[in-house]
């Protein structure tokens, strides 16, 4: 099997800025992974790989800027491709927000999530089109309600 | 009751926090806003409230209390809510909460919404985080919607059928119909997705996989796709630094390379485009050699053809000197996974596997180290063996286990002498002594003790190794055991390997006893220690007193096991002494339970190992009889002489040291000598104090080589080399190959030649013979023929092939005269 198993954005301090599971784990596992995988990564230093072995998995991350990205993949995975997923995300943020940073990041983590979605779903690649992504979330923007119309319409 | 604060207003007031109590704080109390708006069931602010709750979730605090409000914000009419909702749902909720199959229906709903947006919120909510049970209930909607023309919604519903069908696998059989055109799409979007559906499918079950190669075609069609997308031109859309759309491409070539596993035609169709993308992808940028390295595994995993194969290889071996970790670090897993089935193919990049195992980075180490393993054989031990023992010393702990058990086994495997083999475990006790695994002290203490000859060395330097350090208990118990054992030749100095040392009675009680008492010492290691000190009152002469004493003292230790111990040795010196002597007499040669080669009756260390031992060494004739008997039975023949060497006189030179004189102390007419030392002397033999490189530099020429077998699918060539230097010496290697269907394991090939000769073999690279003519055993054999006389050799081969064991026994006749002449 192939998927990713779930992403972590992370700053340089180890706040967390987003988190993606794509399997079922109980909140308490999933804080004590995060702190395990935080603390790895952060501990290693530039001359080493974009890869680490974790329990079954592979961690991959890359930084940019501020911020960490990793993702969990399978054992058998290609990991220089989940590299160019990573980056096709980064370049997601960035064609939706201009030059992206991660103050955007964290005061619209649910945009974020959106274009995550709109990129990846269950752990695999949905769109390989940068265009049409990001397109997606402003269409979707869109649709959103103004003030009136959100108060103008029922609820139910 | 005014408005609760934006989402963004909480944000920044949260930031502002400057400590973690302060942050709490705020928290709180907008938790509690939160919760009484909740409470009143406002409909308007639940949409910003559950966003806040989300960020307050990021942050580490409790929000389980917002679940049933992210259904509310589902089943609204509002976009905005339902953004938010699902956003909630998918970060809240999942299978284990009861409460998350409300959202079925919902689901159900929106997954028929007039709004394509809306169905993609519902498709992306279920393909991520649905339970079975919701599974179960909306594969229908999701299957209808795979048949869409809308490309936005298929892709989604493509890769909802694939959560659908990991989570319900019974259900796989219902997407099948949906499936038929996708492959026909111009929707990169759907193309991808469709491929992902594709490969789930035909990796669960093969009643698909043999569908899809079959009845669609799949293969052809899917080579047509890759090979436009290579051919095509720039396409801004899905370009990544010139290459088109990388991810669909190594997605297509996953599902080749399912397809193409285990079936030739399907292979064969995936060929062509296979080398070209090999041969023409931009390797300057990572996402090229992302496609290569899913290139090289589907060329390694299919049936294709060598040349594709070796393309395959020499791409990994361009990565193992790529200047980027990454690549280094992808070259060295696909090396790792195939080094068993090429071999020699990934030999040849030996000396750059070891050189990573310099590397700073803790993964490529790892796997440097694993695939190092792999790559020793009876050629390159000692070179391999440096330098993996200067990796043990350097290296993290995390390896040490390993890496020292992986030494073992090597050594145990190809060790070129004894000596060497004694060496190499001291060193490994001393450099990773506390690191090593507990089962690895028994079967050292069996190893030494089947090195007879080797005793005195072996107790004089674990004497001085622990004389210095007694922390590390695998090292402790080890030596403890060999001074109990052995301590008769520490003290009578009779060392001949190496310079002995003068010690006494009670220098070596001092050791003992300080062991005994040290705080460093496990229970285990105490008892060795106890056990020892009482061995030794029967191979000692003056100290009887001070042992006495010494068990007598542990009779009332607090660890019991000592004590208990202690007290029957006690009565041993007091109502048992009679019987003493007997009981602590030296230990019988332990039967060997590993072998990782022919070491029962032919040689692979180069060493004479008789199978049994009794407990006096024997007079040297009788030594190779047994041994000779045995092989005698086999061949049957009079007048043919058993592979082993016999025993000549021993001299402190001769055990194995750095000798070059290959044929000193060797008694040249081949009749046994009787040996006045009571130790079973090891022959001087070929491989002893020879540098690892290859081993004839002087090469005599051209010696053309024969085929010593040929029948039913396994032939076995030899090939010749002779040294200038020394012409009674031939060394033949023999390889055999295997071009049936089945592979052939648990091969063992036994030699035999006439009296005047003397034979000697060196451990087969492997004991599996691969189909197909796709990798041969090799072995060396060594020839001694002083006497150059014609060159005869009786051959006896065992293997296991097609279930069944098979044995034969072949004369060789047709050696070149230049062989032997």
């Amino acid at each position: 099997m192939w998927k990713i198993h779930f992403i972590l954005l992370f700053s340089r301090q180890g706040k967390l800025r987003l988190q993606k599971w794509y399997t079922t784990l109980p909140d308490k596992e999933k804080k004590k992974i995060i702190r395990e995988i935080v603390q790895i990564i952060l501990s290693r230093n530039q001359k080493t790989s974009s890869f680490v072995d974790w329990k079954d998995l592979k961690l991959v991350y890359k930084r940019y800027a501020s911020l960490y990205f990793c993702c969990a993949i399978e054992d058998q995975d290609n990991e220089l491709l989940t590299l160019e997923v990573v980056h096709r995300y980064v370049e997601l943020l960035d064609r939706y927000f201009g030059n992206v940073c991660e103050l955007d990041i964290i005061f619209n983590f649910e945009k974020a999530y959106f274009i995550l979605d709109e990129f990846i779903i269950g752990g695999e690649v949905q769109e390989t089109s940068k265009r049409s992504a990001v397109k997606a979330i402003e269409d979707s923007d869109m649709l959103q309600e103004t003030v009136e119309e959100y108060m103008n319409k029922p609820a139910f | 009751m005014p408005a609760p604060i934006r989402l963004r207003e909480l944000i920044r007031t949260i930031r502002t926090a400057r400590t973690q109590a302060e942050e709490r704080e705020m928290i709180q109390k907008e938790c509690a806003a939160i919760r009484s708006s909740f409470r009143e069931e406002d409909n308007t602010y639940r949409c910003r409230n559950v966003a806040k709750l989300l960020y307050m979730h990021m942050l580490g605090y409790p929000a389980h209390f917002g679940q049933l409000e992210c259904l509310k914000l589902i089943a609204s009419q509002k976009f905005t809510d339902k953004r938010i909702g699902y956003l909630g749902a998918m970060l809240l909720l999942d299978e284990r909460q009861d409460v998350h199959l409300l959202m079925t229906n919902c689901i159900k709903n929106d997954l028929n919404h007039s709004t394509q947006y809306v169905q993609g919120l519902a498709l992306c909510t279920l393909g991520c985080m649905g339970s079975s049970e919701m599974c179960r209930d909306l594969a229908g909607e999701v299957e209808k919607l795979l048949k869409t023309s809308n490309s936005y919604l298929r892709k989604k519903a493509a890769l909802c059928a694939v959560h659908v069908i990991r989570k319900v696998p019974e259900l796989m059989e219902m997407f099948l119909p949906a499936t038929k055109n996708l492959l026909n799409e111009k929707n990169h979007g759907v193309l991808h997705t469709s491929v992902v559906l594709l490969t789930e499918m035909c990796e669960r079950s093969p009643d698909m996989l043999a569908h899809f190669r079959k009845n669609e075609k799949l293969v052809p069609q899917l080579v047509r796709i890759l090979k436009n997308l290579i051919m095509s031109g720039y396409s801004p859309e899905h370009d990544v630094s010139g290459i088109s759309d990388p991810f669909l491409q190594v997605r297509i070539l996953r599902l080749l390379r399912i397809l193409g596993r285990n079936d030739d035609d399907s292979s064969e169709a995936m060929n062509d485009i296979l080398a070209q993308v090999a041969t023409n992808t931009e390797t300057s940028k990572n996402v090229g050699n992302a496609i290569l390295y899913e290139t090289v595994l589907t060329i390694m995993d299919i049936k294709s053809e060598s040349g594709l194969r070796v393309l395959a290889i020499n791409i990994l071996g361009r990565f193992l000197l790529n200047n980027d970790k990454n690549i280094r670090y992808v070259a060295l897993t696909s090396l790792l996974k195939t080094v068993q089935t090429d071999h020699n193919a990934v030999q040849r990049h030996r000396s750059t596997i070891v050189d990573c195992l310099k590397d700073l980075d803790v993964s490529i180490k790892r796997r440097a180290m694993e695939l190092s393993f792999a790559l020793v054989n009876g050629n390159n031990v000692r070179g391999m063996m440096k330098e993996l023992l200067y990796f043990l010393d350097s290296c993290e702990p995390e390896f040490k286990a390993d890496c020292a058990s992986g030494i073992f086994l090597a050594a145990e495997k190809y060790a070129p002498s004894k000596r060497w083999h004694i060496d190499t475990i001291m060193r490994v006790l001393t450099t990773a002594g506390s690191y090593v695994r507990d089962d690895a002290v028994p079967n050292l203490i069996q190893l030494i003790t089947n090195s007879v000859e080797m005793h005195a060395y072996t107790v004089q330097r674990l004497y001085k190794a622990i004389l210095g350090d007694y922390s590390q208990q695998p090292l402790v118990q080890v030596a403890s055991w060999c001074i109990g054992e052995y301590g008769d030749l520490l003290v009578s100095g009779q060392c001949e390997e190496e310079e002995p040392i003068q010690v006494t009675e009670d220098e070596v009680l001092d050791i003992l006893e300080s062991v005994l008492i040290s705080n460093m010492s496990a229970s285990v290691t105490r008892g060795y220690a106890l056990t020892a000190i009482m061995k030794l009152s029967t191979r000692f002469t003056c100290t009887v007193n001070r042992i006495k004493k010494v068990v007598s003292i542990y009779g009332s230790s607090i660890d019991v096991e000592l004590q208990q111990r202690a007290v029957e040795y006690n009565a041993l010196f007091k109502k048992y002494d009679h019987m003493r002597p007997a009981l602590l007499e030296r230990m019988p040669v332990m039967e060997k339970v590993t072998t990782n080669g022919p070491t029962e009756i032919v040689q692979t260390n180069g060493e004479t190992e008789p199978a049994v031992l009794e407990t006096k060494p024997p007079p040297s004739g009788l030594q190779p009889a047994s041994q000779a008997n045995d092989l005698l039975d086999l061949l049957g023949g009079s007048d043919i002489t058993p592979v082993i060497p016999t025993a000549p006189t021993s001299k402190p030179a001769s055990a194995g040291g750095e000798l070059l004189d290959l044929l000193g102390d060797l008694n040249l007419t081949g009749s046994p000598v009787s040996a006045p030392a009571p130790q079973i002397a090891q022959p001087p033999f070929l491989l002893d104090g020879l540098p690892s490189q290859p081993l004839f530099n002087d090469i005599a020429a051209g010696i053309p080589s024969i085929t010593a077998y040929n029948k039913n699918g396994l032939k076995i060539d030899f090939t010749f080399e002779r040294s200038n230097t020394n012409p009674s010496v031939t060394v033949i290697t023999i390889q055999a190959s295997n071009s049936t269907e089945l592979d052939m394991t648990d091969f063992v090939f036994q030699a035999a030649v006439p009296k005047t000769f003397q034979l000697q073999l060196l451990s087969p690279s492997s004991s599996v013979i691969p189909a197909f003519n796709s990798g041969t055993i090799t072995q060396v054999i060594k020839v001694l023929n002083p006497q150059k006389q014609q060159l005869r050799m009786r051959i006896k081969l065992t293997y296991n092939h097609k279930g069944s064991a098979m044995q034969d026994l072949a004369e060789v006749n047709n050696f070149p005269p230049q062989s032997w002449q």
